[in-house]
């Protein structure tokens, strides 16, 4: 082994450093999944019949589904009656302010970073808080509310604004879309919800946080934002969890909804605990996430940094229905030691002079196998559609993979779309030039890798655009050769 | 400064540099020049410690330690500079950052307190002056759609701001035309005092008209043939190499 490749070993096998458990004391339904767990998530909420029969609905279509087979991951097959459904930290009451938050769960959040004290935020971040799949709290609510933003879980949403809820829910991904969607459909626990108003700019960050807490639970979350005419939201989505050895399933839905001239920004750096350097534990990632211009000229932009779980396996989307809207999807996705992902995303343009944009950097160290998986759909009516797509693997070391998945098609004759792929190896003279100037081969390497990755990282809020490119440098701890 | 005694290597299995010896002192410039291919660079590399060669016989005492030991970034944070004979373009990285991250390392391993950003700024300001680039450079990426000269020139702006004990030119002046070539000849001038030293590898007398070495050295056949002061780089611009190549198989 070269001294180089010796390095990037002990780089990529730093230490996850959100790998603590927090003690809380939790209400925890028992294993397995039935009707009847269905029916005790919702009557544990409170929630109206349209919400209950939704999820059996979702239930009953989940039942005579099968686990697709067409990823390129491997897994050992799941055993969705050993998952537990519902977990929550018990709260005695209702909490009347943030005061009020178990301190056990505060001082978990500030061991990650996030304050939870809305007085001591320095900058503009709204952020709601979601432990084991119930949110626990939400900042600067009042202060969003005086504009007619509404930023708060989904069970408040639920309880709050069940026109809305009723109105949006499943109308970007429904029930019926894929397997995980099904469970998740049937099975959420809660999530976060997010409406701006027509005309209204959303002067801060929305962020939320996940953290998964529990054992052997599931964390199956449901997210909702509605752009109305002319809006403007930025919102930002983190989440890590503690080291176990099983592996732990994560599949959340994320639905957001863009009118005429509407914006939505979501973004994404993504941490769950990835597994152990031999590939024991870590969380599997399959997320569901699709945003509907649903209005003319509206834009979806996804950014995800993806460096966490055992898998990945995701594909944020947009359809691109009103006229001259705009998708786009900024990725990047680290496989390290056993870690996998097949990730991309899918692009349909429905309306005339829709645009999308796709920039995939795709990294991978170790044993790590990464796939970029992409659709390019122009339908019949999309007069004047164009896409660009670039896709980058860069290879750290000699036993990990990349691989690329492109399907184009076209229904429509006026249709532009440009591919461009590109696979390397990191450059041995990139990393003797920085090292000759004084540079540790670690820090070489996160810098070579920030550089690769940059035209996605100067798309995210310049809050988490510092946070990310930390995590790349540690993400990758130990892996050139 | 640094001896290098009986030094031999090769790539690939192939020998290159075959029972080497040079020594060079504090405040000395040494000129190495040669034929092509005769194994100037390796040596470039091999005092930078670059990977990827063998070291078969010899060794190198740098600062009374053993520089064969040290790994490339700590002789770097120990004063070593190598100015490289074709710098590797590195896409996505700001110039002016990979610049403060490295003379933040270096000033660290000697226990100094790390720059700030505009700290940094100020100095970078200062020494771009040296080398006449204009502050676009700044936020270029490194190296990246630099001509030949500007890359050359970028070389030399950082070995200004690096301050290095031990500067290694290898072939800076080569292709640059008389206005570069005085441009990276000041720079090395300004670097020059009794502390430091200075290895130019060269394949022309010219640039020594700019910068007087102390010593020339012939290197050829994987070894130094012939070594006097500045006017054996005359002879052999008059005689070309042959000449000394020549004097040292008739003398074997
Ligand atoms: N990686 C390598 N593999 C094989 N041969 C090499 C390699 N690097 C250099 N060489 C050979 O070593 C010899 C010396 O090269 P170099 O040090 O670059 O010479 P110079 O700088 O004096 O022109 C040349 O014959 C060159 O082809
Ligand atoms: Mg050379």
């Amino acid at each position: 082994m070269s001294n180089d490749t010796q390095t990037i070993h002990d780089i990529t096998n730093q230490d996850y450093k959100y790998g603590f458990v927090t003690d809380v004391e939790m209400e925890i339904a028992p294993k397995g999944l039935s009707e009847n767990i269905v029916r005790l998530i919702s009557n544990k909420k409170n929630e109206p019949e349209f919400l209950l029969e939704f999820r059996l609905k979702a239930y009953r279509h989940w039942l005579t589904m099968k686990q697709p087979k067409w990823q390129n991951v491997n897994f050992p097959e799941i055993n969705y009656q050993d998952i537990i459904y519902y977990a929550a930290p018990k709260q005695k009451k209702k909490l009347e302010s943030l005061d009020e938050l178990d301190p056990e769960i505060r001082s978990t959040f500030e061991k990650l970073g996030i304050s939870l004290d809305e007085q001591k935020k320095l900058s503009g971040v709204a952020v709601d808080a979601v432990f084991d799949s119930v949110s626990v709290a939400t900042t600067f609510r009042e202060k969003l509310g005086e504009l007619g933003i509404i930023f708060c879980s989904f069970s408040e949403a639920v309880k709050n604004h069940p026109e809305l809820v009723k109105k949006y829910l499943g109308s970007v991904v429904p029930y019926t879309d894929n397997y995980f969607a099904a469970l998740n459909s049937a099975v959420f626990s809660d999530g976060s919800f997010c409406f701006i108003p027509k005309g209204v700019r959303c002067p801060m960050e929305l962020s939320t946080y996940f953290r998964m807490n529990a054992s052997e639970t599931g964390q199956f979350e449901r997210t909702l934002i509605i752009a109305e005419d002319k809006s403007y939201v930025s919102y930002l989505e983190g989440c890590t969890a503690p080291m176990r050895d099983k592996n732990q399933l994560h599949a959340a839905v994320v639905e957001l909804v863009a009118l005429d001239h509407a914006t939505i920004k979501y973004s994404t750096v993504q941490n769950w605990y990835p597994g152990d350097k031999n590939g024991k534990g870590g969380i599997y990632n399959f997320v569901t996430k699709r945003g509907k211009c649903a209005g003319v000229s509206s834009k979806i932009s996804w950014t995800q940094v993806e460096t966490g779980s055992a898998i990945t396996w995701k594909y944020p989307s947009c359809i691109l229905y009103g006229d001259n809207s705009i998708g786009e999807f900024y990725s990047v996705a680290i496989t390290n030691n056993w870690q996998q992902a097949d990730t991309g995303t899918k692009m349909i343009h429905v309306g005339e002079n829709t645009r999308s944009t796709v920039i995939s950097k795709g990294i991978s160290a170790g044993h790590g196998q990464n796939a970029y998986r992409g659709l390019i759909k122009i339908m019949k009516n999309a007069t004047g559609a164009r896409n660009y797509t670039q896709c980058d693997s860069l290879l750290l070391g000699n036993q990990c993979g990349a691989h690329t998945f492109p399907y184009i098609e076209v229904k429509n004759p006026t249709a532009k779309i440009e591919h461009e792929a590109t696979t390397s190896k990191i450059s041995e003279d990139q990393l003797f030039y920085l090292r000759q100037r004084g540079i540790s081969s670690e820090n070489a390497v996160s810098i070579i890798v920030n550089g690769f990755c940059k035209q996605v990282l100067k798309q995210l809020p310049m809050e988490f655009a510092v946070e990310a490119q930390k995590l790349l440098g540690v993400s990758l701890e130990g892996s050139v050769g | 400064m640094l001896e290098i005694k009986n030094l031999s290597v090769s790539v690939d299995n192939k020998q290159i540099l075959n029972g080497l010896n040079l020594s060079v002192k504090a405040g000395e410039v040494h000129a190495i020049m040669g034929p092509n291919g005769s194994g100037k660079s390796t040596l470039a590399h091999i005092l930078a410690g670059k990977p990827g060669y063998e070291i078969i016989g010899g060794e190198i005492i740098y600062q009374g330690k053993n520089l064969l030991a040290m790994e490339p970034e700590l002789r770097a944070c120990e004063g070593i500079f190598l100015a490289f004979q074709y710098p590797v373009e590195i896409s996505g990285v700001n110039n002016l950052y990979f610049l403060k991250e490295a003379y933040n390392a270096i000033r660290r391993h000697r226990a100094e307190k790390a720059l700030d950003a505009m700290d940094f700024l100020k100095l970078a300001k200062e020494k771009m002056k040296l080398v006449e680039l204009n502050e676009s450079f700044f936020n270029r990426n490194v190296n990246e759609g630099f001509s030949g000269g500007e890359k050359k020139r970028n070389e030399i702006f950082q070995m200004a701001i690096l301050d290095p004990t031990l500067a290694i030119l290898d072939e800076t002046d080569s292709g640059l035309d008389i206005d570069a070539l005085k441009t990276v000849a000041s720079g090395v001038n300004h670097l020059r005092n009794e502390k430091k030293a200075i290895i130019l590898v060269t394949h022309y007398q010219r640039l020594l008209d700019y910068i007087k070495p102390d010593f020339v050295h012939v290197l050829a056949q994987g070894k130094i043939i012939k070594s006097g002061d500045a006017t054996l780089a005359l002879r052999l611009e008059e005689e070309g190499y042959s000449w000394a190549l020549e004097k040292e198989n008739a003398r074997a």
